[in-house]
């Protein structure tokens, strides 16, 4: 790639600290929408999370019953292998921790599947260990059905496509199973730091 | 020689940019020369792409205006306030620059006047400009098939190529405006957003069997679209080019 | 109404690049709904990938995802895919 557009710059931000930027990255002070397919539009009477699979016991609750949940405002960084970072996101949601509490399993994988059909896979200790929410506020206000709504899964130390939008559950798994993006050529475990983004990086 | 194009083969070229004209206060069309350029069909785009010195990219496609003539590709570019890429087209680049391109591409979203008419044009702002390569391509090649365009814009300051709109009606190409913000003094056509009842008195009847082409920002093609098949014309004969939320 | 839609042929270059040739007057039959449709008349949706869907029933049609040098496709969405060849079309 050796022609330069001259005096192109683009609309990314150049003030943002690197070493929070991992490498390939660009920083946005927007927020782009990428989606697999069209919003989908779940009334909250008849949204539920569950977890199930490899577990003693399926767990389940309603919206109520999520909300109720003791939740938390967390503050991260995001990144889309599409390569662009959003610094200093906000948001509430409840931690998979607290989802997982109680719940007995050998199992080592997880599987996120969301309303749309959409799924990606996770080693479980990548969810564990205060390292994942399911939120459903953004900035402050109830999160857009265009950026997750009601609720989306939040993984902030993988790329942003290891976080599902839409969420309705989690299935655990002692086999590994490679998700919507991870069977077309992404890859299957994502850590920006090591650009980790398609197969065989 | 850099990028040059084998037949049937698509690879990234450079352009030359020969001249720059302001079509509105928002919208420029580009005048490129492409060595090698294989020739395009009226309604087709070229994917541009912009590099930064860092190596950040940019890529949009945008619809060829001119009709097929040569080396020469003409490009209308209206600025996105928010935009990355338009801004920088409409206000940095200028004669003598280069840049990079793709294309034609898109057969699909294509009239040539083999295809016939009747024709109903359905322009939303900017979605004017593939249209436009297909009215200077009747008119380049002399056909008086019956054509037809609808063309919804803001203010009559927002519309265009106005001037050479109104140059061309004649001969079988009639123009209808419509104006959605503003209308200046005495004007008496439509103002308000394009629906059914517009289609109806402007397009031609479904019995005629028109071959139809939408483009514009994505609400507007919906709108256009859902109401073109309400009339009981054939989906199969409404072409649609969206350009995105944002229009482009 | 989804604002985030495009029509296949937004996806043109793409396409010519991953198949080859110009792809958009391509007739694809959709496996789920059996509808036939030009493939500049799917749904296209970017999300890490290009996603293309059936216009009639929203299944996926197929997933591209492009790197330097390489394309993952998945084609499976199509029952069947017809694409002009050989002519001298640009």
């Amino acid at each position: 790639m050796s022609f330069v557009s001259r005096g192109f710059h683009g609309r990314r931000r150049s003030d943002a600290d690197p070493s929070r930027v991992p490498p390939g990255q660009y920083v946005t002070s927007d927020y782009p929408v990428l989606s697999a397919g069209p919003t989908p539009h779940t009334a909250l009477e008849e949204w539920s999370f569950s977890i199930g699979g490899e577990v003693d016991e399926t767990r389940s609750w309603t919206w109520e019953e999520f909300r109720a949940l003791p939740s938390e405002e967390v503050t991260v960084d995001i990144h889309c292998v599409t390569k662009w970072s959003k610094l200093d996101t906000v948001w509430r949601g409840v931690s998979v921790d607290t989802l997982l509490d109680g719940v007995e399993t050998s199992a080592e994988h997880s599987i996120q599947y969301g309303d749309g059909g959409y799924t990606t896979n996770l080693p479980l200790a990548d969810l564990t260990g205060g390292k994942a929410w399911v939120v459903y506020e953004y900035d402050g206000e109830p999160l857009d059905p265009e950026h997750g709504g009601p609720a989306r899964m939040l993984v902030p130390h993988l790329y942003f496509w290891k976080s599902a939008k839409w969420i309705r559950g989690l299935r655990l798994q002692q086999e590994d199973e490679p998700g919507f993006w991870e069977t077309n050529g992404y890859n299957n475990y994502g850590d920006p730091w090591k650009e980790q983004r398609y197969w065989g990086d | 020689m850099e990028g040059a194009a084998l037949l049937g083969r698509l690879t990234w070229q450079l352009a030359d940019v020969v001249d720059i004209v302001p079509e509105t206060a928002r919208a420029k069309t580009l005048a490129l020369d492409v060595a090698a350029w294989p020739g395009h069909r009226a309604g087709q785009h070229v994917d541009v792409r912009l590099t930064a010195e860092d190596g950040y990219q940019a890529e949009r496609s945008y619809s060829i205006a001119s009709a097929p003539n040569g080396a020469r590709v003409e490009l209308t570019v209206e600025r996105l306030d928010d935009g990355e890429v338009s801004p920088y087209l409409t206000e940095e680049l200028h004669s003598g620059d280069r840049l990079e391109l793709r294309g034609p591409v898109g057969g699909y979203f294509v009239w040539e006047p083999a295809v016939g008419g009747p024709v109903l044009l359905v322009g939303g702002g900017s979605g004017v400009v593939p249209l436009m390569a297909m009215i200077r391509e009747r008119a380049a090649a002399g056909s008086n098939v019956d054509m037809r365009l609808l063309l919804s814009s803001r203010t009559a300051e927002d519309v265009i190529y106005r001037d050479e709109l109104e140059r061309l009606a004649a001969a079988g190409l009639t123009v209808t405006h419509t104006l959605t913000r503003s209308t200046p003094a005495g004007w008496t056509g439509y103002t308000r957003r394009v629906d059914a009842e517009m289609l109806a008195e402007v397009g031609p009847g479904t019995d005629d069997r028109p071959h139809i082409y939408v483009c514009g920002p994505t609400p507007f093609v919906e709108a256009v679209a859902t109401a073109l098949v309400s009339l009981g014309h054939q989906p199969d004969r409404i072409k649609t080019e969206r350009f995105g939320p944002t229009g482009g | 109404m989804e604002a985030l839609m495009l029509d296949g042929n937004a996806v043109a270059g793409l396409l010519h690049e991953t198949f080859g040739g110009e792809m958009t007057t391509a007739t694809g039959t959709c496996d789920a709904c059996g509808a036939s449709q030009q493939v500049g008349a799917v749904h296209v949706f970017r999300g890490a990938g290009v996603v293309l869907r059936c216009h009639r029933c929203e299944s996926i049609l197929a997933k591209i995802v492009v790197r330097q040098g390489h394309a993952c496709v998945d084609l499976r969405g199509f029952r069947s895919l017809i694409a002009l060849r050989g002519t001298s079309e640009p």
